[in-house]
């Protein structure tokens, strides 16, 4: 029967890689004020369809961009991402530009500071093109709760990009930045670079600083980057990673150069894989890409043996638990007082905060603060949020055990490819199980990869998701590099 | 850790998190927290008796997370005057909100 629905649209377009671009930069082939204004008339020409910019920082990026020409012509050795246009989720703070949150209670809000993240990737050159559209407050799995309309996956515009960073993952699918950042609290990193076919990066909790980024759940909130590829992805970890005092839980380890730790062969690394992570559910298109990728990693000289990760099916419930519990703590700073929105008429200051939320604060987000407030009330603390808290310490030691077998364990990222839009917003049960394999590494605070594996026969990207032990960002990074060496 | 949320819990609740929800936003909260709450009672099946709860993964001592607290010293805050026109309602100086108590 012929269809009248247009064919989906696609944007993907590869960006060049940082060394191409860092080459050109320097030897003055190509200016970095013209980079960003090629990459600013792509967003111009593309951003209506897609809602991956919520606001652009046009005159800081370009102000930016002319010291890195200046530096090039002067022939002074170049910072690691000189000129490089790089996209910040709208989470991050930058100073005096609009920090949303994918919220309308943030509308106007202008901070007045920089997150770490974001000036540590300026101070390496980076050129800050502008913020990056997600779910309201990072509290989704598709960018479809984002307070100013969803953003469109690159591959499929009728599709999802996963969330809660789908305008980080998607931008880096469609050429609209280089590299962006993102933030991961149960998977939003991880879960939207699978659906758009990027690599995305989840941080050891305590790598990269949190200063400046609105507090979800703050026991699990990790900053992390996007990227096209795994050695790019490292090298931004390697410019945000580090200790701050400005974040009480930031780890004093010192940072390894993770592009060399990318560079080395994953030859000789023992895999796990977890039979818990290709149970029912799973989309049977997934399993064969994850497969395939397992067996590359067999043809590069890994062993792959299986680990037996019993608790996995009590992660998602632990994590629903302490993520909102943590929420309806952290978001009572939005009470219309010191910044955002304010509602307009009410009698006292009691009506005032209650009103000024109710308008402010989009289905999802209140719905979390409830089930967070009720899990935390009287009566109930024991029952839901100090058993979630004990479910966590088992999964946590599950992994620790599973770690002193093997150097990494190696899953499907999500169980399906990208899902329409509007498919899942009416359960949010079902929304939430988008996040089963992602919430695990979560309350264990270890780190992960997800590396593009492969594709549907409609051609949606599957990811592989990498995990490896706390600190151990590099051994992530080799598995992820050996699977991107296939080409699947 | 089966109990079935009332209209009464979400108003209760609601309160607490001064969150005014209007009439129509109650029956789909209420069928909401109930569905999520059926689901995440599955942890009834695991025996916790005597495990510890860990709130953060710095607990882990392979975490790598900060063990040592930064020195208790003051230190200067960011600017009144760059924080203060972020305020909705302001004289530059104190954060003004409506009557506490109304008499």
């Amino acid at each position: 029967m012929p269809s009248e629905t247009k064919a989906a649209e696609t944007y993907v377009q590869k960006p060049k890689t940082l060394a191409e671009l860092r080459a050109a930069i320097a030897s003055g082939s190509t200016k970095a004020t013209e980079l960003a204004d090629r990459y600013y008339d792509r967003i111009e020409a593309v951003n209506s369809r897609l809602n991956v910019y919520l606001s652009l920082t046009k005159e800081r990026a370009l102000a930016q961009a002319a010291k890195v020409d200046a530096l090039a012509a002067k022939g002074d050795p170049l910072p690691p991402l000189a000129g490089i246009p790089v996209g910040i989720k709208d989470v991050l703070v930058m100073k005096g530009a609009p920090a949303t949150a994918g919220s309308k209670i943030l509308e106007g809000y202008r901070p007045p500071y920089d997150a770490t993240a974001v000036a540590k990737l300026e101070a390496a050159g980076a050129v800050l093109l502008g913020k990056l559209n997600c779910d309201e407050f990072a509290m989704g799995s598709s960018t479809e709760n984002s307070a100013y309309g969803p953003v469109r996956n690159p591959v499929d515009t009728e599709r999802v990009p996963g969330g809660s960073s789908g305008g980080s993952a998607a931008a880096v699918a469609a050429n609209l930045a280089v590299a962006t950042l993102g933030s991961d609290t149960g998977g939003s990193i991880r879960q939207p670079a699978s659906f758009c076919g990027v690599v995305g990066v989840l941080p050891t909790y305590g790598r990269v600083s949190r200063y400046g980024l609105i507090a979800f759940a703050s026991s699990l909130d990790r900053v992390g980057p996007f990227a096209a590829n795994v050695r790019d992805a490292a090298t931004m970890l390697g410019v945000i990673a580090g200790h701050d005092p400005k974040d009480a839980t930031s780890s004093s380890a010192p940072a390894p150069d993770y592009a060399a730790e990318s560079d080395k062969p994953a030859e000789g690394l023992c895999i796990g894989v977890p039979s818990e992570y290709f149970a029912e559910g799973l989309d049977a298109e997934v399993r064969a890409a994850i497969e395939k990728g397992i067996a590359a990693l067999k043809a590069a000289g890994c062993t792959v043996k299986p680990v037996s990760l019993p608790h996995t099916k009590y992660a998602v419930p632990t994590y629903y638990l302490i993520a909102t519990a943590e929420a309806s703590a952290n978001l009572a700073r939005f009470d219309g007082v010191r910044y955002g929105y304010r509602s307009p008429s009410s009698e006292t200051l009691s009506a005032m905060y209650s009103h000024s939320r109710d308008e402010g604060f989009g289905a999802e987000v209140k719905r979390r603060i409830l089930l967070g407030t009720y899990a935390l009330s009287a009566g109930y603390y024991d029952a839901y949020y100090l058993k979630a808290q004990q479910v966590r310490r088992l999964l946590a030691e599950e992994f620790l055990r599973a770690f002193a077998e093997v150097d990494a364990i190696v899953t499907p990222t999500a169980p399906m490819p990208a899902f329409k839009l509007g498919e899942k917003t009416g359960d949010p049960l079902a929304m939430y199980l988008a996040d089963i394999y992602t919430v695990t590494a979560s309350l264990a605070g270890i780190c992960g990869v997800t590396v593009p594996c492969g594709a549907t026969k409609a051609g949606l990207p599957v990811g592989m998701q990498v995990l490896a032990a706390h600190l151990n960002e590099g051994t992530a990074f080799r598995v992820a590099r050996a699977v991107e060496a296939m080409g699947l | 850790m089966t109990a079935k949320v009332t209209v009464e819990d979400v108003e209760r609740v609601a309160e607490l998190a001064h969150l005014e929800l209007k009439p129509e936003e109650i029956p789909r909260m209420l069928h909401d927290l109930n569905a999520i709450l059926d689901y995440v009672a599955e942890l009834n099946e695991l025996d916790t008796a005597g495990v510890a709860p860990l709130a953060q993964v710095s607990e882990l001592e392979t975490a790598g997370s900060a063990s040592v607290l930064r020195a208790d010293l003051p230190l200067p805050s960011l600017d009144r005057a760059a924080v203060m026109p972020q305020a909705p309602e302001t004289d530059q100086v104190f954060f003004k909100v409506p009557k506490v108590i109304v008499r």
